[in-house]
């Protein structure tokens, strides 16, 4: 029952992406890379995942996605067809990434991972996340909380007008 | 039930699309699309880890990932900004002032 609905999101899921690379349009691209977003968040969800799940639709979906939006907009003049851009360098690129990509998907089928059998009791994982992020990685989350407020303090001085 | 390996594949897929992404376009915009591409393939392969071995660590990690993505995301878009209020272009190809 599940595994139908892990085959849909994957096949959203690479699609979108592919698309994203591929299309010559911008906002078409940002539009695409949502899909791909809300693919993988249904992902989360199968592999029990919950919290991480909504997290991942809040900040991409909310966030990080407006703001390539905004950053689109802002940065094509109305008046000019620039939206579109161009490819270049395909037949080296395919070769590359057609040996890098059989490379890595070799070693991922054929390692012995040691995992157990997907053992999920649907219950929520908050709690578990909330306990490690306080007490063993207190140290890393008060960092993080510190790296945000300079993130905003520079793109908000990098994006300012010159005086 | 889905093995290990399929959700593997599908976060290998995603990281050589973002290759993929990053080493054809010119778009400013596009290429760092392709790198949250490529950031959350390695997310879905921590929370695959984390499920499949039954530890939440993996969880925890995916808030730091999505932290720095978040921070990287504003700070690329205040230099895009910047960029283009400068030069009136996003082609990286045409930004070489750096380039010897």
């Amino acid at each position: 029952m599940y595994d139908v609905f892990f085959y849909i999101f994957a096949a959203i899921t690479i699609l979108s992406a592919f698309f994203v690379v591929t299309t010559k349009n911008v906002i078409y691209a940002v539009y695409s890379l949502l899909l791909t977003f809300f693919g993988i968040a249904g992902i989360y969800v199968l592999l029990g995942a919950d919290f991480i799940a909504i997290v991942q639709i809040i900040v991409y979906v909310g966030g990080i996605l407006i703001l390539m939006i905004f950053g689109v907009m802002l940065t094509n003049k109305i008046t000019s067809v620039e939206i579109k851009t161009q490819t270049l360098f395909v037949i080296p690129t395919a070769i590359g990434v057609g040996i890098f990509a059989g490379v890595l998907i070799a070693r991922m089928i054929t390692a012995n991972w040691r995992t157990m059998p997907l053992n999920i009791d649907y219950s929520t994982t908050v709690y578990s996340i909330g306990a490690s992020l306080l007490s063993d990685y207190s140290v890393l989350f008060i960092l993080l909380g510190i790296l945000l407020l300079i993130t905003l303090i520079g793109a908000a001085s990098i994006a300012r007008k010159e005086d | 039930m889905i093995p290990v390996e399929y959700y593997l594949v599908l976060s290998a897929f995603m990281f050589t699309t973002g290759v993929i992404g990053v080493l054809i376009r010119r778009n400013a915009i596009v290429l760092f699309m392709s790198i949250e591409l490529m950031l959350n393939s390695a997310n879905l392969t921590f929370v695959t880890f984390a499920s499949f071995l039954g530890d939440s660590a993996g969880q925890v990690f995916i808030f730091f990932v999505m932290t720095v993505a978040a921070a990287e995301a504003a700070v690329g878009l205040a230099i895009m900004i910047a960029l283009f209020r400068n030069k009136q272009t996003l082609n990286a190809d045409e930004v070489n002032v750096l380039k010897w």
